[in-house]
């Protein structure tokens, strides 16, 4: 360690930095690339469709997600019915 | 069978066209019979790294449409023998490439008798790079030690393991072959740029090769040559390791160190 280190404090080389941002961006992305299947907007779109036969519901009323709580997958529909309903 | 070999990045300008180029050469000077694909639909580039863009008479499209035999559409190489060059289509009509068309000229191509097929992926992850990389059997994955690069490569190694033809239809996967290129060492030691184990680390893909960061690459493609055609240059002799490993030689890793610099050059600079 030089004289400069030691009194100033040592700085994190740019690579360290690089290198922990990408563990952490990509562990997120990996993820969400697992926990999204390319099924999600054909279901809800299929999902419309049924709901639509009974209630007249819009597009943006109905979100499908799902979420990954540890060791178990859980698939949320979410569906807003018009207050006029009736 | 001929194998598919995709060279692809995901990022831009990280070197996929140089590598593909010096590694279809390299493939050709062992003596295998070898095509090399350019898919960059509306920007062609390979033609002009191989040096055969005067060349050029038919594509890829003008194959997949029937305008043309692969045979009249095929350029022979200048320096190799048993080398090919499929050119891609300077037309901006993406939908030009279809899965049919390119499972057709491949096969031709296997019944040709060639030994390896190297798809020259675009950038992106859009139609033509999901074509290059969807009938592959190995897949060189091209990568700068830095952040974005390293961060699209793995989005391409998702895609892989996802959308191609192995994955679709549960074959074994893709093997795949981390290629780091533009390294410098001396910028490594000096903790300015991600080492090779950072970065075989983050992606977990065994390493084929470390291609250093050189002059010789902009010489290579200024001359039209490929650059592992630049004896004498560490350049040329990092991609004919990389062949040699991946047709199964036991080759050490090299040009992983800065070069020593000596006393009086640290005193003077130079």
């Amino acid at each position: 360690m030089s004289l400069m280190e030691l009194i100033f404090g040592k700085r994190q080389k740019s690579a360290e930095i690089a290198r922990e941002r990408l563990q952490i961006i990509l562990a997120h992305e990996r993820n969400g690339r697992t926990g999204t299947p390319d099924y999600l907007p054909a279901l809800q779109r299929e999902l419309m469709d049924v709901i639509s036969k009974y209630v007249r519901v819009n597009q943006d009323d109905i979100k499908v997600q799902l979420e990954r709580q540890d060791d178990m997958d859980v698939l949320e529909v979410n569906i807003v019915l018009p207050e006029n309903q009736r | 069978m001929a194998k598919i070999i995709v060279v692809t990045s995901g990022k831009g300008g990280v070197g996929k066209t140089t590598t593909s180029a010096s590694f279809a050469s390299g493939l050709a000077l062992k003596g295998h019979k070898t095509a090399v694909i350019d898919f960059d639909v509306g920007l062609r580039n390979l033609d002009l790294i191989m040096g055969c863009e005067r060349r050029v008479v038919y594509d890829l499209i003008n194959v997949v449409n029937g305008e043309a035999t692969l045979n009249q559409a095929l350029i022979k190489d200048k320096h190799c023998d048993n080398l090919f060059v499929l050119p891609a289509s300077q037309t901006r009509d993406k939908d030009a490439l279809s899965k049919e068309g390119i499972e057709k000229v491949l096969d031709e191509l296997d019944e040709m008798g060639f030994d390896y097929i190297v798809c020259d992926s675009p950038a992106g992850i859009e139609k033509g790079a999901l074509l290059a990389l969807y009938f592959a059997d190995e897949a060189i994955i091209v990568t700068n030690p830095e952040v974005s690069s390293v961060r699209d490569s793995d989005r391409i190694l998702g895609i892989l393991s996802s959308k191609s033809r192995r994955a679709e239809n549960g074959d074994k996967p893709v093997k795949e072959h981390l290629l780091i290129t533009r390294y410098a060492p001396a910028r490594v030691d000096k903790g300015e740029m991600l080492s090779v184990d950072d970065v075989k680390e983050i992606l977990r893909v065994p390493l084929i090769g470390v291609i250093p960061e050189s002059q010789a690459v902009l010489q290579a493609s200024n001359a039209g040559s490929p650059a592992i055609h630049l004896n004498g240059t560490d350049v040329s002799e990092a991609y004919k390791d990389v062949v040699s490993r991946f047709v199964g030689d036991d080759k050490p890793m090299r040009f992983l160190d800065a070069p020593k610099v000596g006393l009086l050059k640290r005193l003077f600079g130079g």
